[in-house]
């Protein structure tokens, strides 16, 4: 049905493929996870089992991992792309209820082996299913209001579970990831103004909202708005995390303290420093020129991802690529605005720095399908 | 549904043009990031360096050590010692209940000390140290030690803490250390940030008080980094402090240690003073207290013994005491008369046992009087009608004034608490603070050391020093700090003719040493150590009518708080002064019978090296020395510890 199909034969086969990897973004992608190893390494006081050699071994099987789902033929991983969102939706479902609760919030099914997070899970899939409808699409029926609805539900119906963890983060994630696939497939930018529109009013409605009964967000989520826009309010407890990620940043200065020397993470000043925090060491001990080059080296990652999306006329493959990179990116955008104190403070981990296994895994196996879409391209 | 190629072509378009437009937003953003950075990190930089240094930098202050006080040959008074101690960091403890019954079974401490110490470890962070035993013994702190496996998170420390190792004899002069209290602060415009360490000891009284600077030194300081939590991560820089200076008194401990000794448990004081150059040789007030009591921490029972006893062992007799001097101070209104010329030497005064004056009868201690007295026999047998006579003559404003010129009235700079003015009353004191006209009578008592005439021992130590060296010797009671000499400057002459000063001292040589002299008993037979002096006996109670027409009531008849005080001033050798004495026994009764002897025991031990040799005593007393100076408990030379009687 799509253009693929034409070229498939085309396409390398065997071993070959490795050849015709984006071997560029292999590389800026394990040169990002070892910054983060040596981050981690720095964080644990100079200790290689804390956290360093861990994330070291996922990102090892994560690689693993991302190979096999890069050498697996794209079109095999489109045709998965509906069960995938499926088995991701049940399980968020199952998570809500029955799920274990881990910093005061549902997100993990303990399988034992390892802590399933469905919400991780559901980042790509959303991604796959909406690029395989607007594949299937025709484009000229993209912007009609019940073509629209259709992947604003799919969008929708995650998030909300997501959002009932409650983990504001990943369901933010999940509707701005979406929201860029509809944009590139080519949506109509007007459905774009009124939902920002509407998000206006809405953010309105939250804060008019606030201390009645119909209140939207938790305390704690209104409190983490109000730290945001006044740290100072409250240093000793909610802005301390803020004010905090600033000293270090800014006293990393141009080139840093040095490996190791950063004393604000080394003395425990920096909160949650080894996961969502990562950032502020690595910019403390540094300084901005360190701090500018893992910008620059995510920076090239999007490009890369940008470019082969370009290069690959399957609307699938594209839509996928772009996906992943916008998860990607906003993932960093969301995360260095928290440290750097131009967002409130959202869960948001910084793509391979943070410590975290789960999140590290499926965003290789992520990049595992942009590459298997670059290989498998149309020529 | 299959596409054509042109349609094709167009959704390629569209999604072309809509990743360029992401591709610049997304750059856009990261733009943005970066400017964000730059700010944070290059504009702002030095702002929050000095913000990140304020937030690990901590600036601690190291207690200096302090000074040590020695007597006048450098035996230790007051030292700092090893305080053997053991703390418990409960992070490192885990289980503080398990952790705290095993360190019971090893070192002794009761099951309160223990639930106290468990609590204190429960009420603090996790990671600072509290300390639940101290001052320990050397073999329990070992116990601690070996058994440190057994006890994690216990650590033994030493720390330092003052030590008084000769207690009671030093417990009035040198007094003690404790912890800064809040009235210690008051009044302090600028105090040195080391009192604001817990528990920092600084002096409560006595030398340790008065020569706090001195003794304190100066506070090293170290930086120090620490976490978000307060926790010491390490030191960065240390500026060592500088230790308390080394004080020297002028007392000799073992002078001190046998004047203790030998004043029991009487409520006496005791200083001798060197009539060369002032220096207080000892200085002894009983009875005592041991100091050390309170460096630990008094308890309420302990402290409540010393407050109620009617000897008053906390007060320091020797400068705070102010009594009526009695008799000794004949030698003062002698002195006046003689100076003012109203009499000589060889004036006579009649002495019928009494003299009246407007009408009242005052008695001489005699009843049956004294017949013809000249100066030398006045003092040696304390004729009061021949006093009386002299003094309605000279007035009492040149007696104060003589008084004055021998260091009566006026307080000396000494670093001592609660040093006494005394008193020395005049015509003008009596009529600012009384508001009354001075009257014959009063002078009269004046005359013989009563009525409004207060002294301290330490003031009629420093009379009679002057009476003997002819100069007006100053008290000083500290000769070196830190080594260094303090300079002592030769006190100035007395301004009282040298004939009149020798006549008063024959009359005082005659009160010891006279076939009829009142202290005859308590003389030295060394003839180069021979003594002279004068008693006193001054009433503490006003004697009615009744009593007087019924009789001189004899001392051991009354209650020991009405009886008269007991008083001896005297100096030796006679020939070439060397050391001033002044005993003052309160309600000891008799000046001759109870301050005499004792004044003759210390001025003889303070002339000799070692205890008094018996040669130095009257033959027939020389039995009775032989015991009592062997049952005296001294403490050893060497361990400092007192004697023990019984096993000897």
């Amino acid at each position: 049905m799509s253009f693929l199909e034409y070229r498939v034969k085309q396409a390398p086969t065997g071993l070959r493929k490795v050849l015709y990897l984006n071997w560029p973004l292999v590389i800026l992608v394990t040169a990002v996870a070892s910054v983060g190893f040596l981050m981690l390494y720095s964080i644990a006081g100079g200790n290689l089992d804390t956290w360093a050699r861990p994330q070291m071994e996922r990102f090892g099987v994560g690689m693993v991992l991302m190979f096999i789902v890069a050498l697996t033929p794209i079109w095999f991983w489109r045709s998965m792309s509906g069960v995938a969102y499926a088995v991701a939706f049940l399980l968020l479902i199952v998570v809500e209820l029955f799920g274990t609760v881990g910093m005061g919030a549902q997100r993990w099914i303990d399988l034992g082996f390892i802590r399933l997070q469905p919400s991780e899970m559901m980042k790509f899939t959303l991604v796959m299913l909406l690029a395989v409808y607007y594949d299937w699409l025709d484009p000229k029926l993209v912007s009609r209001p019940l073509y629209v609805l259709i992947p604003v539900v799919m969008i929708v119906a995650p998030t909300v579970l997501v959002l009932m963890q409650p983990n504001l983060g990943t369901s933010l994630m999940l509707i701005l990831a979406g929201a860029t696939v509809m944009f590139v497939a080519g949506v109509s930018l007007w459905y774009f103004g009124a939902v920002l529109a509407l998000g206006v009013s809405a953010i309105v409605g939250v804060f008019t909202l606030r201390g009645t009964p119909w209140q939207f967000l938790h305390d704690y989520q209104y409190k983490r708005i109000d730290t945001f826009l006044d740290p100072s309010a409250d240093p000793l407890g909610a802005g301390y995390n803020i004010i905090q990620a600033k000293i270090a940043l800014g006293s990393g200065g141009w080139s840093g303290k040095g490996f190791m020397q950063g004393t604000q993470s080394r003395l425990n000043f920096l909160p949650e420093k080894h996961t969502d925090f990562i950032f502020t060491t690595l910019a403390e001990e540094f300084g901005f020129v360190g701090a500018f080059s893992l910008l620059a080296l995510y920076a090239l990652i999007i490009g890369f991802c940008l470019v082969a999306a370009f290069q690959n006329r399957d609307r699938f493959s594209a839509l996928l690529i772009i996906g992943v990179a916008a998860n990607f990116f906003f993932y960093i955008a969301v995360n260095l605005s928290m440290v750097m104190g131009m967002a409130p403070v959202v869960g948001v981990p910084l793509p391979l720095l943070s410590y975290g296994g789960s999140a590290m895994m499926v965003l290789l196996v992520g990049f595992g399908l942009v590459q298997s879409a670059h290989v498998h391209r149309p020529r | 549904m299959r596409r054509t190629a042109r349609e094709t072509e167009a959704s390629n378009r569209t999604l072309n043009r809509r990743t360029l437009m992401l591709g610049g937003a997304m750059g856009a953003m990261i733009a943005v990031l970066g400017a964000r950075m730059r700010y944070l990190q290059v504009d702002q930089a030095d702002e929050f360096k000095l913000l990140a240094e304020e937030n690990r930098i901590n600036i601690r202050l190291i207690p200096p050590e302090r000074g040590i006080i020695m007597d006048r040959n450098g035996k230790v008074i007051a030292g700092n010692e090893q305080n053997y101690r053991v703390v418990i960091t409960r992070e490192a403890a885990g289980d503080v209940d398990l952790v705290m019954r095993r360190l019971a079974t090893i070192i002794p401490m009761t099951a309160e000390e223990m639930q106290a110490s468990i609590d204190a470890v429960k009420a603090v962070r996790a990671f600072v140290p509290v300390t639940v035993a101290e001052r320990l013994s050397w073999e329990d702190f070992s116990k601690v030690a070996v058994n440190a496996p057994a006890l994690p998170g216990v650590v033994p420390e030493v720390g330092q803490s003052r030590r008084y190792p000769l207690d009671t004899d030093f417990a009035h002069v040198v007094g003690y250390v404790g912890p800064v209290s809040e009235k210690d602060l008051e009044g302090l415009e600028n105090p040195d940030p080391l009192l604001r360490i817990p528990k920092f000891q600084i002096g409560k009284i006595g030398v340790e008080k008065w020569m706090e600077d001195t003794l304190r030194g100066h506070a090293g300081t170290k930086r120090i980094e620490v976490n978000s939590a307060g926790r010491v991560m390490r030191e960065l820089e240390r500026q060592e402090g500088q230790p308390g200076s080394d004080i020297r008194l002028t007392i000799d401990a073992d002078i001190q240690n046998f004047a203790q000794a030998r004043l029991g448990e009487e409520s006496a004081a005791v200083v001798v003073i060197d009539v060369t150059n002032g220096d207080i040789i000892c200085c002894a007030s009983s009875p005592s207290f041991d100091p050390n009591l309170f460096v630990r921490g008094i308890s309420h029972a302990e402290y409540k013994l010393l407050t109620e006893n009617d000897h008053r062992p906390l007060a320091n007799k020797t400068v705070s005491g102010a009594y009526p001097p009695g008799s000794t101070f004949k030698m003062v209104t002698a002195l006046a008369a003689l100076e003012a010329g109203v009499v000589n030497a060889d004036t006579k005064v009649s002495c019928p046992g009494y003299i009246e004056f407007g009408g009242r009868r005052f008695h001489c201690w005699k009843r049956s009087g004294h017949g013809t007295v000249r100066l030398a026999r006045s003092l040696a047998e304390s004729c009061d009608v021949y006093f009386y006579e002299i003094a309605q003559k000279v007035g009492i404003d040149k007696i104060a004034e003589m008084g004055r010129k021998l260091g009566l009235g006026h307080k000396f700079e000494l670093p001592m608490s609660a040093v006494t003015e005394g008193n020395m009353p005049d015509k003008a004191w009596k009529l600012t603070r009384h508001k009354q006209e001075w009257r014959i009578g009063d002078t009269i008592n004046a005359s013989i050391g009563q009525g409004y005439v207060l002294t301290s021992p330490l003031q009629l130590a420093v009379m009679t020093a002057r009476i003997a060296s002819g100069r007006a010797v100053a008290p000083r009671l500290v000769r070196m700090i830190d080594n260094q000499e303090l300079p002592v400057a030769e006190a100035p002459p007395l301004e009282v003719s040298p004939e009149y000063l020798a006549a008063v001292r024959s009359g005082m040589h005659e009160v010891v040493n006279g076939e009829h002299g009142t202290a005859k008993s308590s003389r030295i037979v060394d003839p180069t150590m021979v003594m002279a002096g004068k008693t006193g006996t001054s009433q503490v109670r006003n004697i009615s009518k009744a009593e007087r027409e019924a009789g001189v009531i004899s001392n051991d008849d009354l209650p020991w708080n009405r009886r008269d005080h007991a008083l001896f001033v005297g100096f030796a050798p006679y020939d070439a002064p060397r050391y001033a004495v002044a005993v003052v026994v309160e309600h000891g009764g008799g000046g001759s019978t109870a301050a005499a002897p004792i004044a003759r025991d210390v001025i003889l031990r303070a002339m000799s090296d070692g205890l008094p040799s018996l040669d130095a005593y009257p033959a027939s007393q020389r039995g009775r020395i032989e015991t009592m100076l062997k049952e005296l408990p001294l403490r050893d030379p060497v361990t400092g510890r007192p004697q023990d009687k019984t096993a000897t």
